[in-house]
């Protein structure tokens, strides 16, 4: 498992691999929101946790099609399916490789991009922690609408279409606690429900995952 | 001792069913080719045994974790060297000579390459060396010798040989001669799914069959 691990980063990091794609694209949009909503600082603050958790789902929504159409592709799946790790340990991998690839880096980055919205200073410790556990969510959700697409060509489109609402209560809770951290409000219960949904994720969701990919191999 | 018992096998592709009442054995040491027209439903076939896709009736008796399985595409992730390419699934299938099946397959040389870099036919051939670092007594091939140039294939025939001789079995789909002369030759024509009995397709449950 950590073999594939490690050759998921190293794909990622070598040519053509797509990482630092998250980072890219979150910071052009929070880059450009300030052009379109206007540069005042009373009309940035309050909608920015909103448009920097919005701007973190849509960027790991983008990468989500590569968690298992590549390896389907050129074959690796057929043999990693006939591996002696379990195909939820491969979901569950890759996942984890794919959080690592898009999820961290915006953890990292979102600060510098929050000074971009004039998020408030305060909000700025809630807005990490919340995307350090959110983001794990966001990651194993896609996995498993990669698993369900997998062998369909263009499949990007159903793949946003099935994964999106299931974001939906990540984004909400979210954005809650970001918005109660900027506020100087109690995070704490959104924080609960955010962690709640993460962990539910990760334990439950590998399961469907690796049952939708055995589907697809037939 | 039998590493591979098939009983009565009917395999289905896109929800029709291909071939019906296949059974063979396979012992230790036994190689045993699988002929027939294009679309009769060898790669199927394969695959149930491989573990890829549910028989549509039939038994088949293998142990747990005792196939490699190598089909028209290799696996190969072109931004990856041959060897890291190659430790990778050594490390996947746990352990296995890489240096070993590089010099089988007459890759050492090319072992620092990007697996990008490589011919169809080298492509091939770290495919073929996945085998030797698998450490799976059964080898599930299909079409096996795809690009291959006559003196690799004298060669990958001589990989199956040796593994062979030490214990292991090998099912394979082919259409070329490998020289294989004590392999097992069985032709799938004549269990041709009959068209009376072919089930329409389930649609949607199908899936969830």
């Amino acid at each position: 498992m950590l073999a594939l691990l490690k050759r998921d980063l190293t794909l990622a990091t070598r040519a053509g691999g797509g990482f630092g794609l998250a980072v890219a694209f979150f910071l052009i949009l929070c880059a450009l929101v300030p052009f379109g909503v206007g540069p005042d600082s009373e009309a940035l603050r309050p909608i920015a946790p909103g448009i920097l958790w919005v701007g973190a789902l849509l960027s790991s929504l983008l990468s989500l099609d590569r968690i298992f159409a590549l390896d389907h592709e050129d074959g690796s799946l057929d043999l990693l399916a006939t591996a002696p790790i379990p195909l939820e340990g491969v979901v569950a991998v890759k996942a984890f490789a794919h959080w690592i690839t898009t999820g961290l880096p915006l953890v990292v980055a979102a600060p510098v991009f929050g000074l971009l919205l004039h998020l408030p200073g305060e909000a700025v410790f809630w807005l990490i922690l919340s995307l350090l556990i959110g983001t794990p969510a966001l990651s194993m959700l896609g996995a498993f609408g990669a698993g369900v697409t997998v062998g369909l060509r263009r499949g990007g489109l159903l793949l946003s279409l099935l994964v999106l609402p299931l974001y939906i209560p990540t984004l909400i809770f979210g954005t809650e606690v970001t918005r109660r951290g900027a506020e100087a409000a109690d995070p704490f219960t959104p924080m609960l429900f955010l962690g709640g949904i993460t962990a539910g994720v990760l334990a439950l969701v590998p399961f469907a995952a690796a049952a939708a990919l055995r589907v697809n191999l037939r | 001792m039998s590493l591979l018992a098939v009983h009565d096998l009917a395999v289905a592709r896109g929800g029709l069913r291909a071939v019906e009442g296949v059974s063979f054995t396979l012992q230790e040491g036994k190689a045993l080719i699988l002929r027939g027209p294009n679309g009769i439903g060898k790669t199927t076939l394969l695959r149930c045994v491989a573990g890829l896709q549910p028989p549509v009736a039939g038994r088949i008796e293998l142990a747990a974790d005792a196939v490699a399985y190598a089909a028209h595409a290799d696996g190969l992730k072109s931004a990856l060297t041959v060897a890291e390419n190659l430790r990778f699934w050594a490390q996947v299938f746990g352990g296995g000579d890489e240096a070993r099946a590089l010099e089988w397959m007459e890759l050492t040389a090319l072992a620092d390459r990007p697996a990008l870099a490589l011919s169809a036919g080298q492509k091939r051939r770290l495919g073929l060396a996945r085998l030797l670092v698998s450490g799976r007594p059964l080898w599930v091939l299909d079409e096996p010798t795809v690009s291959l140039d006559a003196a690799s294939v004298g060669r990958f025939a001589d990989m199956i040989r040796m593994h062979l001789s030490g214990g292991g079995a090998a099912l394979m789909a082919t259409h070329i001669d490998l020289g294989l002369d004590e392999a097992q030759v069985l032709d799938l024509t004549p269990y041709r799914a009959r068209p009376g009995r072919v089930e329409r397709p389930a649609g949607f449950n199908e899936a969830f069959a």
